[in-house]
Formats: structure tokens, C-alpha cells, sequence
């Protein structure tokens, strides 16, 4: 296959931003009629890839080549009109209008100045038909799929004489048979010889249908290959920073506890359209469950189940084998069940509040307002936690949006520790705070479940979750896939082969 | 000296005593208090009287907004208590028997908390924007206002219902004293109860707040519903000091004023902490005001505008960002950290 000229070309872009070098000597190609995935876990750089290609950033260093000439895009139209085209996740188009009308929107066809409706109907009708897509063109979108939509959103950004397409997760939110009709019509694009960027986090997708893979990591570029000869565990070891051969064993921790009799909490094919496949998982007293998998593979989604913050569409809990309904996070906390999310900034704290208000939040909420916690009791909890996760500076009084994200974190556990729950489900509690701060949660989870706590232990590192977990349940693609015991021949290669094949190993 | 200057309620409070001490100047006898038949007269307790309907409101805006909302409807409802109370009491075969007056006071008062429960749901359960849902109220609460009335103006003779407005219980205005009673009554349910930690959690993050176990709906209709109770309250006053209900002018744009005092008395439009004292402090500022514009002969055409002069500076003296351009240069590196206070620090 010899390769044609690549349509477009960066080479050695940087970009900075306050405090974070987002893209450093980043090379990026693009040959005409390929379907080329960008790859990279999240911050790897990817979404400040596309927005310097689009327009939406300028660069620091590095220069952007498209058809062989030199460019610089000034704005996202200056990029459309040089033929750079994108479909964000989020479609921006205008659904209450006619699919024809969105096609053709502020370039109408005209006749005498006034806009000529027959003809952009009929222009739309055979855009859509050469697209394999029949549709009635004169509907609203709105009354199509949101499959459709993304369609008739590639049809504009194909009609205004694209030659490069950036497709940003177009797949995340579509079901299966709509990710294939999604990706006939990209075929269908690539054919006809346009160079196609595609952005997924699935990996299926990515090798059904990408001809070539460029790897982000950190903000720099990893490599670029053809999919055809990059096996996926290698794929996941680059995208994660690790070579097989470099892992190392890490402990595992057996389980002491009394094993599969009769779990603490059990979810039977618990599930939800569009966010997990029905997953079945149980965890006992004292036992820790670790969940490992890419960046949307659910693992977010079983913990926010298992908390009732979101509705299972189907399946059903069991706690001390009797069936629990979960449908808001007050009747989980009733079970004494607690959730640290991800997101600490936008679901844990209340910036505005001080350390001692967001410590006893938890707690006066599960009392009700009519039955406060006296000041004197307040005090004596607040400062028992602060002394014993060494909470930093040790003052109530404290506003907390002024502490680090350690301490900010370490505040979210006490807020559930006070409650003394019988399982803790936390998602990333280590993820962007200190190694110091990192290894006293660390610790802390090991001494919980030593006191016969069950908890859920979520994490992108995959050492991390080896080296806490009992057991560690494996998702792909929003499947949970494998549950594995981590025995002492249990490493992380073994977790990133399951992750990257799809089966236990 | 500086933790006094870091107080939050040490600007409004400058204001208050500038505006004050304006009136002292202009009007002979402005500070005299004195007793007349056992009642207490003096510009100050007038300043107290007229002022109390819009503490009241400003009150159960202060709630609403440290959700993270807002009442436009209290307005609306202040003239839709008035109306019913004195259509009961006009309908009533003796205008001063006690128990007719009590009745009418608690039909109007419970239809004053079903509507404020309703722009409650209409936020928390149909999860309709705050501002849409009670400008819904605000425009047809009018209306039904004028319903109730049979679009004219109500006039009564009641000497119990004239008290709540206008009479004197213990040589102190009514009005005053029901206002302390609400105020102490908000200050318990807020400060000693739990209910001010959830609001200002639900204000201040309401999703992070679900996720906490709060139940977040119910403390909405219940804050709404008080913030419907206190417009009601101030619409019997308003409307027992004219012994009339006029559907149409009752408590008109009460609500502009109300958002203003509590956002004058430091609690922040975006929801969380909030300030009862200041929110007082706010309304006394504005009714000050008000007198002042009587007191020195502000001519009529010019009030409004002499009004949102005042009102400008309060909030320039507010922000922080502006003190600290204004004031910086004269302080001492010492007081910087209270310029810098307001500010949000992102930790990286």
C-alpha cells in the first residue's frame, strides 16, 4: 500500500496552558481516505488536539500544514472554510428545525434573493440518500434518533466540501445498531476519499473500524500505528504508560473473610440502558472489591448504581440476602451505604461551607433538620476525624475550597466515616492529590476493611487496585467482563490483557 | 479594628448609620423616641413600622435565595392575602368580633403557604428555573388578586384586624413585635435547628447535597412555602394599615426591594451562606432610605433615581473587588487579606 501525501500535517505542536503543558512536540498526520483514531486516556491531550486543529486554540509551537501549505486558523470558521470539519459529542445543531433547513443552514440556496425551499429540499434528499441515509427531509430533527442526528450533522460538515472530518466520540451516547449505521456511512465518507479523525474511548469501535492509530500520553505522542498490527493489550499498555515486560507483582491481599456464602451487598443483573450492561457483583463483610477498566467503561456508572444516585432500569440489590430497593442515595445511606464520587468539585463539596459543616453534612442529613447534632458532640466528631486522617490545617473553621484536594478528599471520607457504613463505595479517591495524601487513603482503606468494612475500590491505576483489592472485577466497554480473585499470580498485565481482550485470561 | 472592618455586615452597617445621621441633620428631633398614651412614637419606630412588610418578605427571599433561588411571586401574594382577609372580613355580619378576624387571618395565611408550596414544586419537582416558576405567580397572582376582590378596592372597619398593621400591643407597634417573632422564629428553625446547614449545603452544591443523603426536594417546597407564609403576613400588615385591599398596587414591585435587601445584607444571589441580620440590615437600609427622600425634600420625579444612586454605592461597598481597587492603595499590607477574602482560590 503506498501511502499518499497526508492531507494534513502538524508537526511539534505545543500548547500551555496556566500551570499544565497540554500538548508538548506532538506530531499528528493525516492521509486522505483513512479512518485515523486518536488515542489517549483522559488529559492525554486529545480534545487540545482537535481544538488546535479547529481553531478553538492557537499554538504555542509547532506548525499546522493542510494540503501541503502552511496554515493558521484564527477561529473555528477560518477552519471550516479551509475544510476542517467537526461533529462534537454534543450535537450543535438546531433540533426544533428541519432536517433540511439544519443541512443548509446560513447557506441557503436562493433564487431572486429569496430562499429557494424546493431546491434545498431536494439537494438535502440527495445529500442524505448518497449517505445511504433515507430520511424524510421536511421533518424537524428532532423526531429522528440521535443517530440520525450525528448523521445529518456529518452530511453538513460533508457538504461544505470537507476534505478533513474530526469525528469527537460521535459513538458515546448511540446504541449498537447505530454505531454500525454510524460507521457504514463513515466507510462510505472514507471511500469517497475524505480523511476521517475519530475519537472513542471504545476499543471495539476503534479497531472495527479505524485504519490507523495515533496514541497521546501525557500530552506528548506515544506513536503512531497501523491498527492491523498493534495487538490491544499493547494498545492499553501504551495508552496507560506501562510495557508488559516492565510490570512488576505487585502483593496481593488475600481475603480473610468468609468468602461467596452470603455476601454483605449483592447486585443481581443490575443494569441501565445506555450507562452498564446487567452486572451481577457481590461483596462481603471486610472484603475489598476492586473495579479496573478504561476511562467510560462503567466503572462510574456500577458505583453510582449501587448508591441509587442514578435509577436501574433493571435488576435488583440484596443486602444480608434481602432485596433493597436503592432509589435515591438517602435510602442507600438508610443501608448504610456510602459513595465518595469522582468528581469531588462538583458532587462532594459545598465550596462555600467550612470544613466542620461539610464533615457533619452526611450525618445531619441522615438526623433531618428537625434533630440538629448538638455543638459540643459536633466539635468532639470533627475533631476526631481531622486528628485521625490528619486532615491539614486541623481548623473547623476553615472554609473548605481553601484546603488542598488531598485534605479536600480526606474531608469526603470523614464525611461518610462518621456514619460508620457497612460498605464504602469509592470512585478515584486518589486521583489528583499528593503522593502523601494518596498513601494515607491507601492505608486507610486497608485498615477500614481490616475492621470488617466492605468496600468498592475504583481506579485508573491499576497497581493501586491491585494492591488493595481482594477481588477485582474487570469492564470494557460498560460490561463488567471478569471477576477475578487477586491470588498471588494476579498481576496487571494480567488486568490490561483482560481489559484489552475482552475475556478472562 | 480589622476584624470589625472584615465583618460582613460592616458596610451596610456604615450605610444605615450614614443615612442616619443624614436625617439627624436635616430633621429636628430626628433621634426622640417618646411615649404618648402608652404608645411609642418617634421617627425611628416609624422607620421600624413602615419597614415591616419588607422584612418580612426580605426574610423569606433570604431563604429562597440561599437555595439558590428566587420569589418574584411575594408581591403577588402580599396583595392576594390582603384581598382575601378583608373580603372575609367584609363578609363578615360583625366587622370586630375576634374570631371572624382570626379566621380570615388563617384562610388567607394557609393560601399564602399553598402558593408559596407551589412555586416549591413548581421548582423542586417539575424542576422548572426558580425565576420562570415564580414569575408565573407574580403575573397571575395579580390577577387572582383582583378576582378575589371583584376588581375594586375592598374597604373594612375592623378594629382587630386593624391592629396587625396599625395597633400598638405592649407600648411597641404589632407590626414590630411580629416581626421579632418571625425573625427569632427563623433565626431557632435556621440556626438552632439543622435547617440553615441543609439550605446553605442544597445553595451551595445541590447536586453534591442529594449525594449527601438530603432530600432536597422537601426542603425546597418547605423554604418556599415560608418565603409564600412571610409575603402573607406583610400583605395582612399592608393592607390592615389602610384597612383596604387594592389587588392591583398592594405590595407592587416589593419583590425588587426584598432581592435587594438581602443582597445588601451580604448573602450572595448564586445561593449558600446566607444572613438573616443582614438581610434586617438591608430592609432598614432601604426603608431609611425611603424616609430620608420624604425628610429632605427629595423632589418626587427624582426619588427613584436618588434611590438607585444610594443602592449603587451599598453594592460598590460590597464588592470586594471594587474595595480592594478603591482602598487598597491607603491600607497597610496587613488588611490586603481582607480585599483578597472574596476571591475565589482555585487550588490546582
Amino acid at each position: 500500500m503506498s501511502a499518499p501525501a497526508p492531507i494534513l500535517r502538524m508537526s511539534g505542536i505545543g500548547k500551555q496552558f496556566p500551570g499544565v503543558q497540554a500538548l508538548d512536540g506532538v506530531d499528528f498526520r493525516l492521509l486522505p481516505g483513512e479512518i485515523h483514531a486518536l488515542i489517549g486516556e483522559n488529559g492525554a491531550g486529545k480534545s487540545t488536539l482537535i481544538k488546535v486543529l479547529t481553531g478553538v486554540h492557537d499554538i504555542d509551537a509547532g506548525e499546522i500544514e493542510l494540503a501541503g501549505r502552511k496554515v493558521v486558523f484564527a477561529s473555528p470558521l477560518a477552519a471550516q472554510q479551509a475544510g476542517i470539519s467537526t461533529v462534537y459529542q454534543e450535537i450543535n445543531l438546531c433540533a426544533n428545525l428541519p432536517v433540511a433547513e439544519n443541512i443548509f443552514i446560513g447557506r441557503e440556496p436562493r433564487r431572486l434573493g429569496r430562499i429557494h425551499w424546493k431546491e434545498m429540499r431536494r439537494r438535502a434528499a440527495e445529500l442524505l440518500t448518497r449517505l445511504e441515509i433515507d430520511i424524510d427531509v421536511s421533518a424537524p430533527l428532532s423526531s429522528y434518533s440521535l443517530a440520525v442526528q450525528q448523521m445529518v450533522a456529518i452530511a453538513r460538515a460533508v457538504d461544505i466540501d470537507a476534505r478533513v472530518l474530526i469525528l469527537d466520540e460521535p459513538t458515546s451516547s448511540l446504541d449498537a445498531g447505530e454505531v454500525a449505521q454510524l460507521f457504514r456511512v463513515m466507510r462510505r465518507l472514507r471511500d469517497e476519499g475524505i480523511a476521517i479523525l475519530f475519537v472513542s474511548h471504545f476499543l471495539d469501535q476503534l479497531y472495527e473500524i479505524s485504519d490507523r492509530m495515533t496514541i497521546l500520553r501525557n500530552g506528548r505522542l506515544v506513536g503512531e500505528y497501523l491498527t492491523a498490527e498493534l495487538p490491544q493489550v499493547e494498545l492499553v499498555a501504551k495508552m496507560i504508560g506501562r510495557e508488559l515486560a516492565d510490570l512488576e507483582r505487585l502483593e496481593g491481599r488475600p481475603y480473610a473473610g468468609e468468602g461467596k456464602s452470603a455476601p454483605l451487598l449483592e447486585a443481581r443483573g443490575l443494569g441501565r440502558a445506555g450507562m452498564i450492561e446487567p452486572f451481577t457483583l457481590g461483596i462481603g463483610e471486610g472484603e475489598v472489591v476492586g473495579l479496573a477498566g478504561l476511562l467510560g467503561s462503567g466503572r462510574t456508572e456500577i458505583a453510582r448504581l449501587l448508591f441509587g444516585a442514578d435509577h436501574a432500569g433493571q435488576g435488583s440489590v440484596w443486602i444480608d440476602g434481602e432485596q433493597v430497593g436503592l432509589r435515591s442515595p438517602r435510602a442507600a445511606v438508610r443501608h448504610r451505604i456510602a459513595f465518595c464520587p469522582e468528581n469531588r468539585r462538583a458532587e462532594g463539596l459545598i465550596p462555600g461551607l467550612t470544613v466542620r459543616e461539610n464533615l457533619i453534612l452526611a450525618l445531619q442529613a441522615a438526623r433531618g433538620w428537625t434533630r440538629p447534632i448538638p455543638r459540643s458532640k459536633q466539635e468532639e466528631l470533627v475533631e476526631k476525624y481531622i486528628t485521625a486522617l490528619n486532615i491539614r490545617p486541623a481548623d473547623p473553621d476553615q472554609v473548605i475550597k481553601n484546603l488542598s484536594g488531598g485534605n479536600q478528599q480526606k474531608v469526603m471520607l470523614a464525611r461518610w466515616l462518621i456514619l460508620q457504613p457497612r460498605l464504602l463505595i469509592l470512585d478515584e479517591p486518589t486521583r489528583g492529590i499528593d503522593v502523601g495524601a494518596k498513601a494515607e487513603i491507601q492505608r486507610l482503606v486497608t485498615e477500614l476493611s481490616d475492621g470488617g468494612m466492605a468496600v468498592l475500590f475504583i481506579s485508573a491505576e491499576l497497581e493501586e487496585v491491585l494492591r488493595l483489592s481482594h477481588r477485582v472485577g474487570v469492564l470494557r466497554d460498560r460490561r463488567l467482563i471478569a471477576e477475578l480473585d487477586n491470588d498471588d499470580d494476579l498481576t496487571t498485565g494480567d488486568l490490561m490483557e483482560t481489559i484489552a481482550s475482552g475475556a478472562a485470561s | 479594628m480589622s476584624a470589625l472592618l472584615r465583618h460582613r455586615l460592616f458596610w451596610p452597617g456604615v450605610v444605615l448609620a450614614g443615612l442616619l445621621l443624614l436625617n439627624v441633620l436635616m430633621t429636628r428631633n430626628f433621634l426622640a423616641i417618646e411615649i404618648k398614651d402608652g404608645h411609642l412614637y418617634g421617627s425611628l419606630v416609624d422607620i421600624a413600622r413602615f419597614g415591616a412588610p419588607l422584612i418580612l418578605v426580605a426574610l423569606g427571599m433570604t431563604l429562597v435565595i440561599a437555595t439558590g433561588g428566587i420569589d418574584l411571586s411575594v408581591g403577588s401574594v402580599v396583595a392576594i392575602a390582603g384581598a382575601l382577609a378583608c373580603l372575609r372580613i367584609g363578609d363578615l355580619n360583625d366587622q370586630n368580633s375576634v374570631g371572624g378576624v382570626l379566621a380570615a387571618v388563617g384562610i388567607s395565611l394557609g393560601l399564602a403557604v399553598l402558593l408559596g408550596g407551589w412555586n416549591g414544586f413548581l421548582v423542586a419537582g417539575a424542576g422548572i428555573q426558580p425565576i420562570i416558576a415564580t414569575l408565573i405567580l407574580m403575573v397571575a397572582g395579580r390577577g387572582l388578586a383582583q378576582l378575589i376582590s371583584d376588581g375594586q378596592i375592598i374597604t373594612i372597619n375592623s378594629g382587630p384586624y386593624k391592629l396587625i398593621g396599625g395597633g400598638y400591643w405592649l407600648t411597641l407597634p404589632f407590626g414590630i413585635i411580629v416581626v421579632l417573632v418571625v425573625l427569632a422564629l427563623t433565626a431557632f428553625l435556621t440556626r438552632r435547628l439543622a435547617l440553615g446547614l441543609l439550605i446553605e449545603a442544597v445553595g451551595g452544591n445541590a447536586e453534591a447535597s442529594r449525594l449527601s443523603g438530603i432530600r432536597a426536594r422537601g426542603l425546597l417546597v418547605t423554604v418556599y412555602a415560608f418565603c409564600g407564609l412571610c409575603a402573607g403576613i406583610a400583605g395582612l400588615m399592608i393592607s390592615s394599615n389602610v384597612s383596604s385591599a387594592d389587588g392591583n398596587n398592594a405590595g407592587l414591585w416589593i419583590e425588587l426591594d426584598a432581592i435587594l435587601a438581602v443582597v445588601i445584607g451580604g448573602t450572595s444571589l448564586a445561593g449558600g451562606r446566607f444572613s438573616l441580620g443582614g438581610t434586617v440590615l438591608g430592609a432598614l437600609i432601604i426603608q431609611t432610605l425611603t424616609t430620608t427622600i420624604y425628610s429632605i425634600g427629595v423632589p418626587p420625579e427624582t426619588t427613584l433615581l436618588f434611590k438607585a444612586l444610594v443602592v449603587t454605592v451599598v453594592c460598590l461597598l460590597q464588592s470586594p473587588a471594587f474595595r480592594a481597587k478603591v482602598f487598597h492603595r491607603r491600607r497597610r499590607p496587613s488588611a490586603s487579606s481582607t480585599a483578597s477574602e472574596g476571591k475565589v482560590k482555585v487550588p490546582a
